[in-house]
């Protein structure tokens, strides 16, 4: 069966962030070690090639946290559900 | 006045009355605020002669020589708030300058650079080929000046390709995969210009491979001072990089780890620009009075950015001449310069004895 949204949106933050899915809540960029600028950007080009998208760099600053980046995504048209 | 409202601005459209307005206020408003939160930075001040409610213009902020920052851990923030702490690509045995960042100062470092370069490149993020290694960003906690500049610029690029492996050889076969996959959009490349020209101009040219880059605009920063002893100037820089690889649009960029985000980009009109966020005054050697315009100085560089540590005003080891103010032929508001080199060394301690005996 086919990837809902969300499943492909925490997925890509479970590899690139290397967390657990109980993590994700409350998950902030530069609140762990793992979500640095490297590891932002490397989350980044995931969510943008799982969702065929190509962000902003504005939008790309302002991804910022676990929840507030699903409402980022949807500026793109992508619906995390 | 908070720096979200000066960033509202575009970056150099912008004029001289008004930009002076700004810089006067936020910058004043810094030093009375770094006075009250870092006590070696009030020791230094008191000791230029800096008394508080003094001066009436930009002129008259006190600059902190920039070898203070390698001697001193100067910070406006308690030492638990620090997230990240950068450091200057000194050469071995040197002493490096350390400069301490908090998340709000850090933040406002990167959307300034966001600014300040989509001038250049547009919004859209495009592939972006690193002029580098990748093992120069491996330490995460402690960014040199070099990996800091590739993790700022990162965020321009979409698709990301290191150019060279960790022995600096250049991929070749990788990067004309990279070209083929993207052919026909805009490429983004970034390096220092040292890097750019040895390891990967005289490395093209040595080896004859030749890779189309007539879509890239190359972004390249860090100085000249090590391609001094191979004679290169600039034209030729960019004469020679055409050549090579087709590459048509290069801006060579001035900036340092001590006011990071604040850049100050060269135009088509090779002319170096100081954007709305940031500033530059040439100072004479003698007195440190302001040069005239077309007058060598050294460069003195103002940024509104820094709250985390002090170092909104700094007087650098660069060597300088002012160009012009809002007229330049590319149409861009602002300052407009060009670095001519590092002062002497002599003269170098000279000006710092200088500060440490008054």
């Amino acid at each position: 069966m086919a990837m809902t949204n969300l499943e492909k949106y925490d997925k890509a933050f479970m590899v690139n962030l290397k967390v657990k899915k109980e993590e994700l809540p409350g998950l902030k960029y530069q609140g762990i070690a793992s979500w640095d600028s490297v590891g932002h950007m490397d989350l980044i080009s995931d969510l943008e090639e799982a969702f065929g998208i190509m962000m902003e760099t504005v939008d790309v600053m302002d991804f910022n946290t676990y929840e507030h980046g699903k409402e980022v995504l949807a500026k793109y048209d992508v619906k995390i559900e | 006045m908070d720096y979200a409202q000066i960033l509202e601005r575009e970056p150099y459209k912008v004029g001289k009355e008004e930009k002076e307005r700004l810089l006067y206020e936020r910058l004043s408003w810094l030093t009375q605020y770094h006075r009250e939160h870092c006590a070696d930075y009030k020791k230094i001040t008191d000791g230029l002669g800096y008394r508080e409610g003094m001066g009436t213009s930009s002129l008259d902020i006190p600059m902190m020589p920039v070898r203070i920052f390698k001697e001193r851990e100067l910070l406006s923030i308690p030492r638990d708030r620090v997230f990240k702490t950068m450091t200057s690509s000194g050469t071995t045995g040197q002493q490096v300058s350390k400069i301490y960042l908090d998340e709000e100062t850090s933040r406002n470092q990167q959307l300034t650079l966001a600014r300040i370069v989509s001038e250049f490149t547009g919004q859209s993020r495009m592939p972006m080929i690193i002029l580098d290694c990748p093992s120069v960003i491996r330490n995460r906690a402690m960014f040199s000046a070099r990996g800091a500049g590739i993790l700022g610029f990162s965020m321009f690029g979409s698709k990301r390709i290191y150019a060279m492996d960790d022995d600096m050889h250049l991929n070749v076969e990788e990067l004309r995969a990279f070209l083929e996959k993207y052919q026909g959009r805009p490429i983004l490349l970034f390096g220092f210009t040292y890097v750019v020209w040895k390891y990967f101009y005289q490395e093209l040219r040595r080896s004859r491979e030749r890779l189309d880059l007539s879509e890239g605009i190359l972004i390249h920063g860090g100085g000249w001072k090590k391609l001094q002893g191979e004679a290169v100037s600039r034209e030729e820089f960019k004469e020679r990089l055409k050549e090579a690889c087709g590459i048509q649009r290069v801006h060579d960029y001035y900036g340092m780890v001590e006011q990071t985000g604040c850049i100050y980009m060269e135009c088509e009109c090779g002319h170096l620009h100081a954007s709305t966020y940031s500033d530059v005054i040439m100072r004479r050697m003698g007195d440190f009075s302001p040069c005239e315009a077309g007058e060598k100085g050294v460069i003195q560089v103002l940024s509104m950015i820094p709250t985390s540590y002090p170092g909104h005003s700094i007087l650098t080891e660069d060597e300088g001449i002012l160009l012009g103010e809002d007229d330049c032929p590319c149409g861009r508001k602002g300052k407009y310069f060009e670095v001519t080199g590092r002062i002497r060394n002599a003269e170098v301690r000279g000006c710092s004895d200088t500060y440490e005996q008054k």
